[in-house]
């Protein structure tokens, strides 16, 4: 067998052990809840019967590990249990299924999360390259020093000063991306164009900032004074050399920075009021609505764990010396 | 006879006891050095300190204290206006301060209390315990942390307590993957061995072998680490699940006064009423930023310029 199938075997076993144990980790949270809490869902009112019923549609009246194969068999079906929310204590039961709930919002999450992705990820690569290729140039130092200054700005900080220029004082982009199912793509791309630009902004400074570390280690390395020594051109060495060495931390960065895409999307979601799963998640923890917060839990954590698989399985089979084994 | 003894003697140069500077005498030496930038840090984490210690003392009015004035304009008796219910900006500003620094400071001093010495037992025991606590720590690091602490949060409740112990604790995390792989280097170096030999416990190795060698990265750590925090905290209270009133803090102070925004053509002041705590926020972890690259230069001597 190729010595690189092994490896990324490997990881992929790795990957799929984790997500068991973050599962176990997302389950357990309920046990986790003070005894009483179906009294505090159904109100004090709730009759012994209804709360009864409501244990039994838990699963409470059966032992811990039985649960966690039931609920986990029933989220490979795609079967994410019912809402807490709409239950009362006479027992009739309004709750939504979960699916129901946050399969829109999701997809509005992967619209937004991709839009800004698609502008940052270029953006992102060009200015590093061009910033490791004139390091210490002007053009290098204030990229570097604007990007330093985003990155430490928390994010509905720089989602307020967009607003206040870009949709108060200068009213040109809406500052509530209210979207619906209906809203047509051009629409929505307009609605969304500055939470889009908020994520962007985050995330590229820190992809540009990696991307241009990785290449100047690179550079300083022999076989590149080498390529420069017979005379190649600046682009030619930083195209042909350096960069198929830098292709993985570059590919961990990317993936790195999607996975942060996905928890920024939270606090930038709130405030464009956006309906993504990001604010889903947010009102389900004031309620404590814990399916809700399970399920987007679950999705958040995979996601991450997925894209942090993909980078390096990307490291691996980019990297030439896995490729050319002795 | 005499010529003989002021000539040059490179055993008597070598053998003069050099005096060793103290931690004050290279701090003054370091800090004629320092970059602009540095010093500008170093300035804005004293004020924002100075301003946290005296709170009581510099502002006018209560940190809860409600006057009949709601949305008040910016004036003479309320420099900043007041809130939705009437509370004083400026002075909530101050307390903020307070509030803020105070939990984000308490909770990056616990989660290096158990990540480091975590770390540590794991870099020196070895075996199995390191094994077993850095899969631990893999695991819990695959979930993002702002996720985790919202799912954590729904089962204890947003409580200041739980607030810093699920943050503490989740920040741990990272402090004990530093620690762990900065010290490993360390605990394989003959005096440690010596230490070990001569029947010193752990908790001797751990803090008088092993410490004092891998305190410049840590330093630098608890920098980014409490900006991070400070971060998370500040998103926390933005959603409404952090800090919760009637305690002044900027995150939350941020979420009760965004609508203004919308006004700014009408009146400018009024749309920078919720723009100051977040920028109170964002000035704070960038001078707290400047003054950690400044440090990792000093004590790495590494630089970009190669």
């Amino acid at each position: 067998m190729h010595p690189i199938l092994g490896t990324i075997v490997q990881r992929l076993f790795l990957g799929l052990v984790t997500l068991f144990f973050v599962s176990l980790i997302i389950f357990s949270s309920v046990e986790f809840l003070p005894g009483d809490f179906t009294q505090a869902i159904l109100g004090q009112a709730a009759t012994e019967e209804t709360v009864a019923a409501f244990r039994a549609e838990l699963g409470l009246d059966k032992p811990a590990y039985i649960r966690y194969f039931d609920w986990i068999g029933a989220v490979a079906q795609g079967d994410l249990g019912y809402s807490f929310s709409g239950r009362s204590a006479s027992g009739v039961d309004r709750s939504r299924s979960v699916v129901d709930l946050v399969v829109p919002r999701l997809s509005n999450t992967l619209f937004l999360a991709g839009m800004a992705a698609i502008v940052s990820v270029p953006l992102a690569l060009i200015l590093g390259i061009t910033a490791a290729l004139y390091r210490n140039s002007f053009y290098d130092r204030s990229v570097n020093a604007l990007t330093l200054t985003t990155i430490s700005f928390p994010e509905f900080f720089l989602a307020y000063l967009l607003i206040l220029f870009f949709a108060s004082l200068w009213p040109v982009f809406p500052s509530l991306a209210n979207v619906n199912a209906e809203t047509e793509l051009f629409d929505r791309i307009y609605k969304c164009v500055l939470p889009a630009l908020t994520l962007t902004l985050v995330i590229v400074a820190h992809m540009m900032r990696m991307t241009r570390a990785a290449l100047i280690n690179l550079l300083a390395s022999p076989y590149i004074e080498m390529s420069q020594l017979k005379g190649l051109s600046k682009a030619k060495v930083i195209m042909r050399h350096a960069l198929p060495n830098a292709w993985a931390p570059i590919a961990t960065v990317i993936a790195f920075n999607l996975a942060y895409l996905v928890v920024g999307v939270v606090v930038v979601e709130v405030v464009f009021v956006y309906p993504g799963i990001g604010q889903l998640m947010v009102d389900a923890v004031t309620t404590r609505d814990i399916p809700v917060v399970q399920a987007c839990a679950l999705i958040f954590a995979t996601t991450y764990i997925l894209l942090n698989l993909t980078a390096d399985i990307i490291g691996i089979v980019t990297n030439p010396r896995l490729l050319h084994p002795r | 006879m005499k010529k003989s003894q002021q000539a040059y003697s490179a055993t008597s140069e070598v053998g003069q006891i050099r005096e060793r500077r103290t931690w004050v005498q290279i701090a003054k030496i370091e800090l004629k050095k320092a970059p602009y930038s540095a010093w500008f840090g170093l300035i804005v984490i004293a004020i924002y300190l100075f301003v946290a210690i005296f709170a009581p003392l510099l502002a006018p009015h209560g940190e809860a204290e409600i006057f009949p004035a709601s949305f008040a304009p910016w004036g003479e008796e309320f420099i900043l206006g007041t809130d939705q219910i009437g509370r004083d900006v400026f002075s909530r500003l101050i307390y903020g301060a307070r509030n803020t620094i105070g939990i984000a400071l308490a909770t990056t001093l616990i989660s290096f209390a158990i990540g480091g010495s975590l770390g540590l037992v794991a870099a020196i025991s070895g075996g199995w315990l390191d094994q077993l606590l850095s899969r631990f720590v893999d695991v819990l690091m695959a979930i993002p942390g702002l996720i985790f602490a919202l799912m954590l949060l729904t089962i204890f409740g947003s409580s200041i307590l739980s607030l810093i112990m699920i943050i503490a604790v989740l920040d741990s995390t990272r402090v004990f993957r530093l620690t762990r792989s900065v010290s490993v280097s360390v605990v394989v170096m003959d005096y440690v061995e010596a230490a070990k030999l001569r029947g010193e416990k752990l908790g001797w190795i751990m803090r008088r072998e092993i410490l004092p060698n891998i305190m410049p990265p840590l330093i630098a750590e608890f920098g980014l680490r409490f900006s991070f925090v400070f971060l998370t905290i500040a998103a926390l209270s933005f959603l409404g699940l952090g800090i919760q009133p009637p305690t002044a803090d900027w995150g939350s102070m941020v979420r009760d006064n965004a609508s203004m925004i919308q006004f700014a053509k009408y009146d400018l002041t009024v749309a920078l009423t919720p723009m100051i705590p977040a920028g109170a926020i964002a000035l704070l972890t960038v001078a707290v930023n400047f003054v950690v690259d400044w440090f990792l230069h000093i004590t790495s001597g590494l630089n970009d310029e190669h």
